[in-house]
C-alpha cells in the first residue's frame, strides 16, 4: 500500500482530537472552560505503559512530527528523519507522542478558536500562555492516554525549554529529559528580537487588533516580516554565506528594490510558506511564551535552587554556531544540574547550521543521541 | 583495563566523588561505578568518546579542559583525576591547581621523560624518544610539556601541593626493584595522588 513512502517512516499517519472538558487555569489567573489538544502517536505503548516518549514542538512546529498525512503527501513531519522504525527515536520500541501546544494554530484551541462566551474568535482575548500552561496540558494529555510516567520527555528549542519545565514541575512523571538547543531563559538580544517580530504583525494595518479571521485581509505582510527575522536568527553568518553567498537571481545588478540576492529570495519565500499555515496571532502568544519562560525566577533567578528536586536524567545539547540558544545558554543548564549531583550527559555539537542544526543529522549528533536514546530503550526493555 | 586505571582504582575510596579530566571512553569512571560506587561525572572533547561514554551510562560533559573547570564549584569532588593528560596542556600549573580547587585530592598520571629509553634515545641516538608511552614523533606528538619524575616533584613543592601517594611503574606497569631503586631512570609512567599542602 504504501509504495510512495519511505520504508522507513512511520507511514500514513492521522492526528487526533482529545478534548479536555474541564476548567483549566493558565498562570496568568485567566480560565479556559476546557480546551482540543490535537496530537500524534507513532509505534504501540507496551503492556507496562512504560515506552512512552514525549515531543514537545519548537515556535513553528506543530503535532505532525513524523511520517505522512496521505500516500501522496510530498511533504514528511517536522522530525521525521529522527522519528521512526529503526531511526534514533525508534518507534518499534517507543511510543511517541506529541500534540500541538495551547494556543497553537494547528488545531488545538489557540487564538483562532471561537470563544464560546463571545461566538467570535479569541483573537487577543486567548490567555497568555506559558510554558507551564503547555506542560500542564500535556500532563492532562498524559493522564487521558493512560502514561503515568514518560521514558522521556524530548525537545529542541522552545520544545527543549518544555523538557526543562517538564523535570522541574512533574519530577516524578519522566525518566529522562532531552534538552536540545535551548535554554532557561532568554537573552536580552532574544527578547528584542521577539519585541520586533511582534511589532511587524500588531503594526500591518491588516492586523486589526488581533480580529482579522472574518475579514478578507490578513496580517501577512507582518507575519512574513516576524519569519524572515526569525529564519536570519536560526540559521549561523557562516551557513548563509554558504548557501546563498551574494549569488544574484538574474545573474546581475537591477539597480531597483526587488528581491536580488538569493538571500532575499528565500527569506521572501520563507516568509511567504509560513503565513499560508500559521497565525499572527499565535505567533504573538508563543513569542510571549518565550520571553516570560524564566524557572529560575521562583528562586530569585538561582537555577540550581530550581533544580534541586528534579529526578530525571538529561541529556543536553547545543551547537557551537547557534547564536539564538548559545553553548553557553545549555551551559547553564548542565552547571545548574551538576551544582544538585544530576545525572547529566552534555554534547557541544560542531556544527555551521546556526539554531536549526537541532533538526538536522549531523553525524556527531546522531550518533551521541542515539547512544542516549539506546540507553533510554534498555532502561524501558529491561523493566 | 589499562595497568594504570587500575593502580588508581586502588586509590579510590569506595562511595566517594570523582571527576575524570579527558575520561577518554569511560573506562575509568565505568568501573569505578560498578566496582566501588563512585559517583563521577567525565569530560571530554572528542565526540567519538562522548559517544562511547553516553553508551556506557557514563555521565560525560563534552568541553575543553583548557578552557578551565569554571562550571564546577569549590570541593565538589573528592576526586579530580588527569590521565596521561598533563604533557598535552597548554598550562599545567592552571590545571593542577584547578584540579585542587575543585576536588579534594588529585590524581595525574603521566609518562616519565626520564625513562632510560627517553635518556638513551636523546644521547646516544640524538633523536626526540619513541616508545611504548611515548609513540609520536616530535612532528605530530600532542605533547608539549613533557616532565620527569623529579621535574613533577620540584613543580610540586613550588606550588604548595603534597604529594600522598606515588607509584611508578615500568612498562608492563609493574613495580620491580628497579624502579624502587631509581624510579626517574627505570619508571616509564608515575602516578601521583596529591592535595593542597595547607
Amino acid at each position: 500500500m504504501n509504495n510512495c513512502l519511505p520504508k522507513n517512516s512511520v507511514g500514513v499517519v492521522t492526528p487526533v482530537k482529545w478534548c479536555y472538558e474541564h476548567d483549566f487555569t493558565f498562570k496568568c489567573g485567566k480560565v479556559l472552560s476546557g480546551f482540543e489538544l490535537v496530537y500524534e502517536t507513532y509505534g504501540q505503548l507496551n503492556n507496562n505503559r512504560s515506552n512512552a516518549i514525549l515531543i514537545c514542538h519548537a515556535l513553528s512546529g506543530d503535532h505532525h512530527v513524523a511520517g505522512y498525512h496521505s500516500e501522496n503527501d510530498k511533504k514528511a513531519g517536522w522530525w521525521d528523519n529522527f522519528i521512526g522504525p529503526g531511526k534514533i527515536i525508534d518507534t518499534n520500541r517507543f511510543f511517541v507522542v506529541c500534540s500541538n501546544n495551547l494556543g497553537g494554530c494547528s488545531g488545538s484551541t489557540g487564538p483562532s478558536s471561537i470563544n464560546p462566551a463571545t461566538n467570535r474568535h479569541y483573537g487577543l482575548d486567548f490567555p497568555l500562555v506559558t510554558v507551564e500552561d503547555w506542560v500542564k496540558g500535556q500532563a492532562l494529555l498524559a493522564d487521558y492516554l493512560g502514561i503515568d510516567r514518560w521514558a522521556a520527555v524530548i525537545g529542541g528549542s522552545m520544545g527543549g525549554m518544555q523538557s526543562l519545565r517538564w523535570a522541574i514541575d512533574y519530577p516524578d512523571r519522566l525518566s529522562h529529559a532531552l534538552v536540545i538547543a535551548a535554554t532557561s531563559r532568554l537573552s536580552t538580544q532574544n527578547i528584542a528580537f521577539n519585541e520586533v517580530a511582534r511589532r511587524a504583525i500588531m503594526s500591518d494595518p491588516d492586523f486589526a487588533n488581533g480580529d482579522y479571521y472574518d475579514k478578507e485581509n490578513k496580517p501577512e505582510q507582518g507575519l512574513m516580516l516576524a519569519r524572515m527575522l526569525g529564519h536570519i536568527t536560526y540559521l549561523s553568518d557562516d551557513a548563509m554565506r554558504d548557501k546563498f553567498g551574494r549569488e544574484l537571481s538574474d545573474g546581475r545588478i537591477k539597480f531597483g528594490y526587488d528581491a536580488e540576492f538569493e538571500v532575499e529570495n528565500y527569506l521572501r519565500y520563507q516568509g511567504r510558506k509560513f503565513v499560508d499555515f500559521f497565525d499572527a496571532n499565535t505567533y504573538l502568544l508563543m513569542t510571549k511564551a518565550l520571553d516570560y519562560f524564566d524557572p529560575a525566577v521562583d528562586a530569585d533567578g538561582d537555577l540550581s535552587a530550581v533544580l534541586k528536586d528534579v529526578q530525571a536524567k538529561f541529556f543536553v545539547a547545543s551547537f557551537t554556531s547557534d547564536w539564538r540558544f548559545n553553548p553557553s545558554r545549555s551551559r547553564e543548564i548542565v552547571k545548574a544540574l551538576l551544582d544538585n549531583d544530576k545525572d547529566v550527559s552534555y554534547l557541544e555539537v560542531e556544527a555551521e547550521y546556526g539554531h536549526d542544526g537541532f533538526l538536522m543529522k549531523i553525524p556527531q549528533y546522531m550518533s551521541g543521541m542515539s547512544a542516549y536514546m539506546e540507553r533510554i530503550a534498555a532502561e524501558v526493555e529491561c523493566g | 583495563m589499562r595497568p594504570d586505571l587500575e593502580i588508581i582504582s586502588r586509590w579510590i575510596r569506595p562511595d566517594s566523588s570523582v571527576l575524570d579530566l579527558g575520561c577518554g571512553d569511560g573506562a575509568l569512571l565505568q568501573s569505578l561505578k560498578d566496582d566501588q560506587g563512585i559517583r563521577g561525572y567525565g569530560l571530554e572533547i572528542d565526540s567519538e568518546n562522548v559517544t562511547s561514554c553516553i553508551k556506557k551510562g557514563i555521565n560525560v560533559i563534552q568541553t575543553d579542559i583548557e578552557a578551565g573547570l569554571s562550571d564546577f564549584d569549590a570541593n565538589s569532588f573528592d576526586y579530580v583525576i588527569m590521565t596521561q593528560t598533563i604533557q598535552a596542556i597548554n598550562d599545567p600549573v592552571k590545571v593542577i591547581h584547578e584540579m585542587l580547587r575543585v576536588g579534594r585530592e588529585a590524581i595525574v598520571t603521566f609518562p616519565n621523560f626520564g625513562y632510560w629509553q627517553c635518556r638513551f634515545d636523546l644521547v646516544f641516538k640524538g633523536r626526540m624518544p619513541v616508545n611504548d608511552a611515548l609513540p609520536n614523533f616530535w612532528y605530530n606528538t600532542p605533547n608539549i610539556h613533557l616532565c620527569t619524575i623529579a621535574d613533577f616533584e620540584r613543580l610540586a613543592k613550588k606550588e604548595g601541593v603534597k604529594i600522598m601517594q606515588r607509584s611508578v611503574v615500568d612498562r608492563k606497569h609493574k613495580n620491580n626493584i628497579r624502579t624502587k631503586i631509581w624510579p626517574n631512570f627505570f619508571a616509564e609512567i608515575a602516578l601521583y595522588r596529591f592535595c593542597k599542602a595547607y
